[in-house]
């Protein structure tokens, strides 16, 4: 999938996701969600729909791991 | 193209502490939504956008969150259950650091109450961070000091019952009925909106610290899915429905704008400071028996609980004594009364001892065979290895003698069969490497057995006949 990099756009770290569902809850824009691939820890990662993402960082600060995402907003 | 990057602060970038083959470096051991993730990396920016992290103490409490030294790159002393107030205290008093004392409901509610209360009493600089997920997290989700009434939990299976158990404790109406405290509030993990309450809470008490103006105390709300068997959505909205009823999410106290720094006497370490204080002048200098040419000798003897390792070790330490020489015996054991492996710590010394802790000892006493796996390599080299020849064969590090006693055997060829842990301190004695001389032993044996007179001559024979056996039979 490609990701718009003009916009603002989370960066998941698929390795360090527990897929708590935290972030997918409070994204006001509900473009993450949990997907369908097992990591190599036996857990579905969160993945973000490739769009729609306003760099609101509510997943960043909802999310519990310090390195499983962080938020890229490109300079105006 | 240039982006700004919104990520963690405050939080080393690896975890390495986690062990090695970790097949997630920088992934934290908590479960799946657990609220201790989200509050450590707010309390990590904070610390990285106030310039805090070379001057903050992170006290880590015994609960989930032990192992915050693995995460926050800043200063860290973990402490004993429920006691970081009394660190926190003697780190704030002593120093100049910004102290931060990290705890759940179980230390600080339940077995570290009266610190806490006695530390937000005194106004100490402590930035507490009280976690509250109304439940014992890393023992498996017993009740806590801040269960709610009617909740379910292993060990309430019918729900707490106030009229046996009592109802929650209310930490920060508790604090906040003290005069000292700067800054008291509730906030919550579980939403954005509460999210961004909680940051901006922990921004102020650690700004506050970093003004010295007294104690802050924040309790945080927060998930615990595992322990409270609800996925993270559900724990959320059950902390926001029925958490927050019981536990108002509100300030209850902030006197930040009146209160003023607190100094503090400067604290000096220097010998001579501490000479007086402790009024060395007064003692009589252990000093002149001082004896440099004596050298030192480390023994490490080790074995099952009830097979007289510590006991050992306390005759090897009255040995020393009676003839004046320095000495320290300092045991390690496990909970167990019996059957649990055990070790002690001797040395013996002509001078002052520093630290009592064997870690490369001349002579490793190993009554089984765990022991003698477990200790044989740290034996220096030239040292010596006495076991029991019960084991069998056994090998021995390259370097090092090996010296098996058939301690049962001995004892009871010296007519004396309760008496083979006498054999072993007799081959001890003869082995020379305690330094010590047999008027030593044979002292140390009266006063083992000065309740038992009859038994002195008795065990001074099993002594001398472990003497003879070394004679003829180690090379």
């Amino acid at each position: 999938m490609e990701i718009d990099k003009t916009k603002p756009y989370p960066v998941i770290n698929s390795l360090e996701c527990k897929s708590c569902g935290r972030c997918v809850d409070a994204c006001p824009k509900k473009v993450l969600s949990i997907g369908n691939v097992l990591n190599a820890r036996g857990y579905k990662a969160a993945v973000y729909a490739g769009e729609g993402c306003i760099g609101c960082a509510t997943c960043f600060y909802t999310c519990p791991e310090p390195h499983a995402l962080e938020i890229h907003i490109p300079a105006k | 193209m240039t982006e700004r990057i919104i990520r963690t602060k405050g939080i080393y970038d690896k975890f390495p502490r986690k062990g090695e083959n970790n097949p997630a470096p920088s992934a934290t051991h908590y479960c799946p939504g657990c609220g201790h993730g989200v509050l450590h990396k707010l309390i990590g920016e904070a610390l990285a956008d106030l310039e805090l992290q070379d001057r903050a103490v992170m006290i880590s409490p015994v609960g989930c969150a032990v192992f915050a030294y693995y995460y926050f790159d800043c200063g860290n002393i973990q402490v004993a259950h429920g006691r970081a107030p009394a660190v926190a205290t003697g780190v704030s008093r002593a120093t100049d650091k910004v102290v931060i004392s990290y705890q759940g409901d179980g230390d600080l509610a339940s077995i570290g109450l009266n610190e806490t209360l006695q530390a937000a009493n005194r106004g100490e600089k402590i930035a507490v961070f009280f976690v509250n997920n109304t439940v014992y997290g890393m023992t498996g989700g017993q009740m806590a000091p801040t269960t709610l009434v009617g909740e379910k939990t292993v060990t309430c299976p019918d729900g707490r019952d106030p009229m046996t158990q009592g109802y929650p404790l209310h930490m920060c109406e508790l604090i906040s009925s003290l005069k000292a405290p700067v800054f008291v509030e509730r906030v919550a993990l579980s939403d954005p909106k509460h999210i961004r309450g909680a940051r901006a809470a922990i921004r102020k008490a650690l700004q506050i610290q970093k003004e010295g103006k007294g104690y802050t105390f924040v309790e945080v709300l927060s998930p615990c899915p595992t322990n409270l068997g609800k996925s993270s959505v559900l724990n959320n909205e059950w902390i926001n429905e029925e958490m927050a009823k019981e536990f108002p999410i509100q300030n209850f106290r902030d006197r930040t704008e009146e209160a003023q720094p607190i100094e503090r006497a400067k604290s000096d370490f220097t010998d001579e400071a501490l000479a007086k204080a402790f009024d060395l002048a007064s003692l009589p200098a252990t000093q002149e028996n001082d004896d440099p040419n004596f050298g030192e000798a480390q023994v490490k003897i080790s074995g099952f609980g009830g097979q007289g390792v510590l006991s050992l070790g306390t005759m090897l330490t009255a040995a020393a004594q009676a003839v004046g020489k320095q000495v320290s015996w300092y045991p390690s054991y496990g909970p167990e009364q019996r059957g649990g492996t055990s070790n002690c710590s001797v040395i013996v010394s002509g001078e002052t001892i520093g630290s009592p802790v064997v870690y490369h000892p001349n002579l490793l006493v190993a009554l089984n065979r765990p022991s003698l796996e477990k200790f044989k390599n740290d034996v220096v080299p030239g040292g010596t290895i006495m076991y029991d020849s019960i084991m069998g064969d056994v090998e021995i590090p390259e370097g090092v003698r090996g010296v098996a006693v058939p301690a049962q055997d001995l004892a009871d060829a010296a007519g004396n069969p309760k008496g083979a842990n006498t054999i072993m301190f007799g081959v001890m004695l003869e082995l020379g490497i305690t330094r010590l001389p047999a008027e030593a032993f044979k002292r140390a044996l009266e006063a083992q057995f000065a309740k038992k007179p009859k038994l002195i001559p008795m065990n001074i024979e099993v002594l001398e006949y472990a003497r003879k056996w070394v004679r003829e039979n180690v090379k």
